[in-house]
């Protein structure tokens, strides 16, 4: 059995003809929570519905469980997928269900199970991330962070195999921030998983993961576990890891001499 | 001069294949809704939670549409006919030009846009706040669980909500034609059942309103399937339903009109 669970072999993907993945490589070992870093609008989030067969490569390949993903039928990718569980930027709970439902949707729809088997899972989910109490409560009555958990809870119902997290920490207080990072520690380590984080909060990260790719301009920069990407002086990591302004990614966006644009382009 | 011709040229170029790929993309999205129906058909109940929202909900709006159309239809009717010393055929004006015409044409326009409006807000929004990917990554297929029974809700309601327009504008034409303008009441039911035909009437306006069904559902299903995910783009996308919709359905009305009459 291959010790990877997830690999992405010399990806590239293209969109609206613009190239946003240049040659990418990346291991997901199993049992391990792996972090995809990078700026915003680097092609992270992308990455993941790549690897849950949303959009297929423009090269290269990315192989689940030893599976070429874009190679597979549509209804191997449902059957692949139902080992898969995806936590999306802020959730994407069905909006006329409530909290309990949401939880059992996926039970509901993948197995038969008896309504009453289903009760006890969904409890024991939502107990799993504090929120037995909230069964009855609609999307709409939720706090970001508690929305965060429901979206949890009903990813791993089906205790999933790899379990995808797309921006996790992103517009949560910093309570709700500490509950979800132990969350996904706990959940991972509880079901046996593979969890793949798409984020680009540092500090959170850095406290949870096993190992950490930072992708830049289409291609993965560096890699590494939490410690040693800390100690690292490549500069695009250097100012990422420290949050400086400028640096390899400039403050400003592309644009002509600042004296010339002030000055109409009269010669003075 | 030849620049802004040529420039010209290539919008309304660049328009029309715009406009049959989507046509295209549409009947594609058809075809898929009907081959994905099975689980809807299925798990019924889904089905029926959607006839509620679509059907049960737009009755108000097409009952009292009905009631003031009907007595309308009433007062125009008894206005002509009079000028020709029939008035009591107004009991036939009245339930000919409701179960052929306006009880399918006008439900379908108000279906367009009271349901019609509000599936492809939905569909939009669940596509704009990942929904509809959430489930795809759940590997249960959107078009199967959402579109399908919403599709089937819009084809079971139109006929029924067409055929209770048309009772209830009978029965509005009815309130102005005998209690109000004298019009004697056995004359008004008696030729009115003497001269409207099951087959040739009311078979061919439920046939209308079930096409209406399948046309204004599939544009407003598929306008929200295929809205930009942005608050702009679900405006434009429900705008483009009552826009669509409308137009299809006054101009399938001609087409089976002209059918229906063999002309």
């Amino acid at each position: 059995m291959n010790d990877n669970l997830v690999e992405i072999n010399d990806l590239s993907f293209a969109y609206n003809s613009r190239l946003l993945h240049k040659g990418i490589n990346m291991r997901f070992p199993r049992g391990k929570v792996v972090a995809i870093m990078g700026g915003s609008g680097s092609g992270k989030t992308t990455l993941l519905r790549l690897i849950g067969g949303q959009l297929k490569p423009t090269q290269g390949e990315v192989r689940v469980d030893g599976h070429v993903v874009h190679e597979q039928s549509r209804d191997e990718i449902y059957r692949m997928r139902r080992k898969m569980g995806m936590l999306f930027q802020f959730g994407a709970l069905f909006t006329d269900l409530s909290v309990y439902d949401n939880v059992a949707f996926p039970m509901r729809e993948h197995t038969n199970l008896p309504e009453s088997i289903i009760r006890d899972l969904v409890l024991l989910k939502l107990n799993a991330v504090g929120l037995r109490g909230a069964r009855d409560l609609m999307p709409a009555e939720l706090s970001g962070g508690m929305a965060r958990r429901v979206a949890l809870a009903r990813t791993v119902a089906l205790d999933p195999a790899i379990i995808m997290y797309d921006e996790p920490f992103a517009g949560l207080d910093p309570i709700s921030m500490g509950v979800i990072v132990n969350l996904i520690r706990s959940l991972n380590d509880a079901l046996g998983a593979t969890s793949i984080v798409v984020t680009h909060d540092v500090h959170e990260t850095f406290s949870f993961v096993d190992y950490v790719y930072f992708v830049s301009a289409g291609v993965v920069v560096a890699e590494g576990t939490p410690e040693d990407l800390r100690a690292s002086e490549m500069p695009f990591v250097h100012q990422f890891v420290h949050g400086e302004a400028d640096g390899p990614v400039p403050f400003h966006y592309a644009a002509p001499d600042y004296r010339q644009d002030m000055l109409r382009g009269v010669n003075v | 001069m030849f620049k802004r011709l040529t420039i010209g040229l290539r919008l309304v170029g660049h328009r029309v294949i715009d406009r049959i790929w989507r046509f295209g993309s549409a009947t594609r999205f058809f075809m898929y809704t009907l081959v994905l129906s099975g689980e809807s058909l299925r798990r019924f109940h889904l089905t029926i939670r959607e006839i509620y929202f679509t059907g049960v909900l737009s009755l108000i709006i097409i009952l009292v549409s009905a009631l003031f159309v009907g007595m309308v239809l009433g007062l125009q009717g008894y206005n002509t006919l009079q000028k020709y010393g029939s008035s009591e055929a107004i009991g036939v004006l009245v339930a000919l030009s409701l179960v052929r015409e306006l009880g399918p044409v006008v439900t379908a326009l108000l279906f367009a846009g009271r349901a019609g409006t509000a599936i492809t807000a939905e569909i939009g929004l669940m596509k704009a706040t990942e929904q509809l990917s959430a489930m795809e990554m759940m590997a249960v297929n959107p078009i199967a669980r959402v579109v399908a029974p919403r599709f089937w809700a819009g084809v079971i309601s139109m006929p029924l909500l067409a055929a209770l327009f048309s009772m209830v504008g009978v029965f509005g034409g009815f309130l102005v034609a005998v209690p109000l303008l004298g019009i004697d009441d056995g004359a008004f039911w008696s030729q009115m059942q003497a001269n409207v035909d099951f087959r040739e009437d009311i078979v061919n306006g439920v046939i209308k309103s079930f096409v209406f069904g399948v046309t204004c559902t599939i544009i407003a299903l598929f306008e929200g399937y295929d809205a930009p995910p942005t608050a702009e783009g679900v405006s434009r996308a429900t705008t483009r339903t009552v826009v669509n919709s409308s137009l299809a359905v006054l101009a399938l009305d001609f087409v089976m009109t002209s059918f229906m009459i063999g002309v």
